[in-house]
Order: structure tokens, then sequence, then C-alpha cells
């Protein structure tokens, strides 16, 4: 299986390459992709130079286009399709199906993934994007668990890239408005979930408060470790009971699953976390590609490394399992 | 009238249609299960009386899919609605798929922030889209001077869909998983609060679904609405009088009642939420902005 893996910088990009990526992905620094994050992201040099690099090293590089185009601002978004294409771009990752209809009528030629956002979670809603657009992979959303994968794969005629490791979206990608019904901003238009702009921590008595536009996401005893106020991975009161209520503040790790996913026949494994930085990135790639290449039973000590970076915090398969429903 | 969104028994659901049948102010209905496959039998052994009820009354029906589609199971049901009578609308992309070539609806679940995507859609036989809940005004009226020749559809009313999810929060609330959620989100008529540990109102939970704490009213908005170009006011059901709720909407759009006193006549019909409207305005969809 290919490894893809994350690159919020130019120095990311470098060490993910050097770390034993197959494919890195990447985004331009604006609105056209779901890591719109202050400080991050590449200029069109800095692409240039990151795919020439890339294919020096024998390392395919992928841009993410993929929120959905604002109306009567979709320039902006095939602007940008352009100058991946004009860069070398090995594929672009799109989400919105007037993007992905631009590409693949302008630059039939253009290797086109399909953005997680993209929300298609079965047979026939991968075929229509592989039938209308000629989609050559998809990256499937975290809604399905490792034998529905296997079906799909089956089923489909394109290749498929999971998410294996960082980040995990408790909602179906690409339909999710919480964000923005609380802030203001979404991933899908704005490319932001959550924003920073918006968070404020306060001190109430013992506890920390994390905030997210004035509202209660998180209250942390002193002993505690208070998290980011991702506002599906908050403490809520529900049901007379106070608690997780959508999701504890867990990230995703399914190297448990390696063989299975091989077996189910999924072409890539994607790691998330394009915000994270360049000494995180590197010590994912590596660990997992180590890890990859090792038989079964050396595994494990290969991934004590990998279990460490998500130290402070739980890890989950997420849907991959059955019983996370 | 939008598709019931929550888990009411079939008896509930059924005499809830015959009212709408009733309804002079209700020219279109969307009907179907959309957020969980696991209920659907609550409600299709009614579904053919309920749909016959409905067309004699002269309401124009379709028939919604699932907005999100993973099981082999609910696979074939969206491949069913190929051969269906009535109009169908897409929830997903699986059932852009199936529905190709032929007339049809495209409901809220369907990502179209853009005009070039709903003139792809007309292309493939949608004649009339609802727009998902979190597009402002300017947007909106791109994208449907983006794609004359069809119809346009908004959510006036009601709890808005804010996400899906494979797991299901309602049943974790209640110490169940999906698998064996023993269909405690029917406890629920109109969805189960979820507040913020300083007890700030904050979302509803509906099955695999989050909703909007919020309920949706554009009322105010509706001569806006017009002048954007939108052709169709979509009200999606709360456990109230839904006739009346048309209604008053009927009545604020005709201009025998000024939106205020509107809002204050739905007050009194359904009271079980704060009303919003940000989505609208470019403002966070719960904010109320005033007209």
């Amino acid at each position: 299986m290919e490894l893809i893996c994350p690159a919020g910088t130019p120095a990311a990009f470098r060490e993910a390459v050097e770390a034993g990526a197959d494919a890195v992905y990447c985004g331009f620094r604006d609105e056209t992709n779901a890591r719109n994050f202050p400080g991050l992201n590449f200029t069109r040099e800095e692409l240039r130079q990151a795919v020439a690099h890339g294919h020096a090293q024998g390392v395919h590089t992928y841009v993410a286009l993929n929120t959905f185009m604002r109306a009567g601002h979709e320039d902006l978004w095939y602007r940008a399709a352009d100058d991946a294409v004009a860069a070398g771009a090995d594929a672009v990752i799109l989400a919105d199906m007037a993007l992905m209809d631009y590409v693949s009528s302008t630059y039939p030629d253009q290797r086109l993934h399909v953005s997680v956002q993209a929300s298609a979670s079965n047979v026939d809603a991968i075929a229509l994007l592989v039938e209308s657009f000629g989609a050559k992979r998809l990256v499937l959303p975290r809604v399905l668990t490792v034998p529905e994968i296997a079906n799909l794969a089956r089923n489909v005629d394109c290749e498929l890239e999971v998410f294996a490791f960082g980040g995990l979206c408790v909602m179906a990608e690409g339909r999710c408005s919480l964000s923005s019904y609380v802030t203001g901003q979404s991933p899908n238009m704005q490319g932001v979930c959550s924003p920073a702009s918006h968070v404020r921590y306060r001190e109430d008595g013992p506890d920390m408060v994390s905030e997210l536009a004035g509202f209660t996401i998180n209250r942390f005893g002193k002993d505690e470790p208070a998290g980011y106020p991702t506002l599906c991975k908050g403490r809520f009161h529900i049901a007379d009971d106070d608690g997780y209520a959508f999701e504890d503040p867990v990230s995703l790790d399914v190297m448990e699953h390696l063989d299975a996913l091989r077996s189910a026949g999924v072409t890539a494994l994607k790691i998330e976390g394009r915000q994270r930085g360049k000494a995180y990135v590197a010590q994912v790639v590596s660990s997992l590609r180590a890890a990859l290449e090792a038989p079964k039973e050396a595994r494990a000590q290969k991934l004590t490394q990998l279990h460490r970076l998500s130290e402070g915090q739980r890890t989950t398969a997420g849907a991959y399992e059955k019983k996370w429903r | 009238m939008g598709p019931v969104p929550y888990l009411w028994s079939g008896e509930k659901w059924r005499d809830f249609y015959y009212r709408i049948a009733e309804s002079g102010h209700v020219d279109a209905v969307t009907l179907g299960e959309v957020v969980c496959s696991k209920r659907d039998h609550f409600t299709r052994p009614f579904l053919p009386q309920v749909i016959e009820r409905l067309t004699a009354a002269g309401k124009s029906v379709a028939v919604a899919s699932l907005a999100l589609v993973t099981l082999e199971r609910e696979a074939a049901q969206t491949r069913r609605l190929a051969d269906v009578p009535q109009l169908a609308e897409a929830n997903d992309l699986s059932a852009l798929r199936v529905l190709a070539g032929k007339p049809h609806l495209v409901g809220p679940f369907v990502n179209v922030y853009n005009g070039a995507t709903a003139r792809l859609l007309a292309k493939r036989g949608a004649i009339r889209i609802c727009l998902g809940p979190e597009l402002p005004a300017a947007s909106i009226a791109s994208i449907i001077s983006g794609a004359p020749g069809i119809e346009f559809e908004i959510i006036a009313f009601g709890r808005l869909p804010l996400a899906i999810s494979a797991r299901c929060a309602h049943a974790r609330a209640k110490g169940n998983t999906k698998d064996n959620c023993q269909f405690v989100c029917g406890d629920e008529p109109d969805g189960l609060d979820v507040d913020t540990l300083d007890g700030q109102p904050f979302l509803t939970v509906n099955g695999v679904q989050t909703m909007s704490r919020h309920c949706q009213v554009l009322l105010g908005d509706l001569p806006a609405l017009v002048e954007l170009g939108v052709t169709h006011l979509r009200l999606s059901p709360q456990d109230c009088d839904m006739a009346a709720v048309a209604e008053i909407f009927a009545e604020v759009r005709d201009g025998r009642v000024c939106p205020e006193e509107g809002i204050a006549k739905l007050k009194i019909v359904y009271s079980a939420a704060p009303y919003s409207n940000g989505f609208l305005h470019g403002a966070p969809g719960m904010n109320w902005v005033a007209a």
C-alpha cells in the first residue's frame, strides 16, 4: 500500500519525502483547500519547487483543492486547478463536482482523485464520479467498516485510499455544517472547522473552560490537560448526563487493521495532519513506513514510536470497527 | 413539506400526512426516511395510503432517498427509487446516479455550492434543487442565476440538518450502540437536546443526524427569497401542527399578515426551540438577524 503524507509547509514536505512517503499532499494558501489555516500551505512557487523536489526523489505530489467553490467566485478554484496542473501535480484532490467537471474536460490527462469531502460512501456514488469525471482514486469517508471497504474495492472501477492515522471526523466528511452553525465558518466553504479565531480558554474556579464562539465545549479539572475545542469532541449535557455526546477527544489509529486493509484491496493509506509540524510528520511517516514493511510479528515494536505521538490522546479505529457505531 | 426527520410511530406519521393532505397551503410534499434506514419499517406499511391520500388531495408528491448510504441494503433501497412512479429526491450521490436521465429532485444533503454544480445536475435531470442550509443569500443568488430553467427550494422552517454520522449519538446517549439501538430515537419526537456544560442550548440529536437546536424561521426574509428567485419554501416537520405553520407562511407570503405578526402567531404553534435565520445573512447559523 502507498503511504500518502501531509505537508502544511515546504519544510514538512521535504521531511515527508525524506521519511519515506510515496506521495505528499498539500494545498494552496487560500480557501481552496480544507486546511485553510493561518501560516499554513504553499504559494504557487513553493508548490512548483515541491513537485520538482518530489519528482527528483521519485515521490508524487497531490494538490488538495477540496473545498466547494463559493458561488460567484469560482475562478479562484479554477485558477488554483490550472496552477496545480501547470506545476506538475501528479494528482488533484477534488470535492466539488463542478470543479471535477472543469478539470476532467480542460485537462483530460490530469489524474483526478476524489476527496473525502465529496462523501462518496457506496458503489453507485463512486461509479458516478468515475463515469462522469474519470476519477482514478477515491478517498473514502470514515463511515465504513473494513469488510464494507473490501466489498467496495471489489465493486468499483477505481483505486481506494483510506485514512489511517491522525485526526478523526466523527461526522460524514463534507456533510457537516456544525462549525458554521456556531462560528459562521465551515470546512466546505472556508476550509476550516472550529476555527482558532473563535477559541477562548478561561479559568473558572479550579476548572479550565474551553470555548468556541462563547459556547462551552469542555471543562477540565486541574489534573486534566485542556484540549482544543473541536466542537464535535466536546463534553456536553445530553439525556440527563454529562459526557462526550459525539466522540471523545481521540485520534484515529488503524494500525491493528493494516493487513485487513491490504487484503481488502486498499491502494493507499492516508495520514491526516497538514496542520502538524515537520517533526511530527517525519516521525509518523517513518514509523508507518517501517511498520508497513515489517512482518506482522515485528510490527508492534515499530509502532511504539507512533503510539507515543498520540500520547495524551486516546486512539480509536473509528468506523473501521463495527462496534464504534 | 419536507420529510419528517424524526422517528414517529407509523400511525402518528400517517395521521400527520392525512392532516397535511387537508391543508390548502401545502403544494408539494417530499416524504420518506432520510436519516436512518433502520427506521424504515415503521412508516413503509403506511406509505402507499399516504401517497394516495396526498395525491388525491392534489399535492405533488416526491419520495426522498437516504442521506447516507453505506450498507448493501441501503444501496438497493436507493436503486429502487428509479422505479417509483412519483418524483424522487436525491440526497446522496448514489441516488444521483440511479436517477440520471429522468426528471428528479435534489435534496439538501447533496452539496450544491455554486451555479456550475446546479447546471451539471440540471443536465442530468434535476428539475428542482433544495439547497443545503449553510449558504448565504449571496451564494443562493449566484446559484439561482447561474442555473436558469430549474426551480430552487430553501428550508424556511424547521431545525436544520447540520451533520450525519456512521455513529448514532442518540443511541450512545442512552447507553446503546447503533446496531442494538432499541429505536430510542423514537422517545424524542422533536429531537434530543444537547446543552453545553454551562447550560447553554447548543445542538439537537436525531438518531445519526445532528440538527440545529434553533428552528430556522425565514418569515421575515420571504420578500428577499422571492427576489433571489427561490420558487419553493420547504417546511421541515417539527412535532407541532405543521398545517398551522404552513398557513402562517402562506399568510405572510401573500401579504395578509406582516412578518412580525406571523412570527408571533408561529410562537404559539411552535415554541419548543428558539428561532434563527443566521445562515441566510452570512452569520453563524444559530443567529437571529432582524429583517
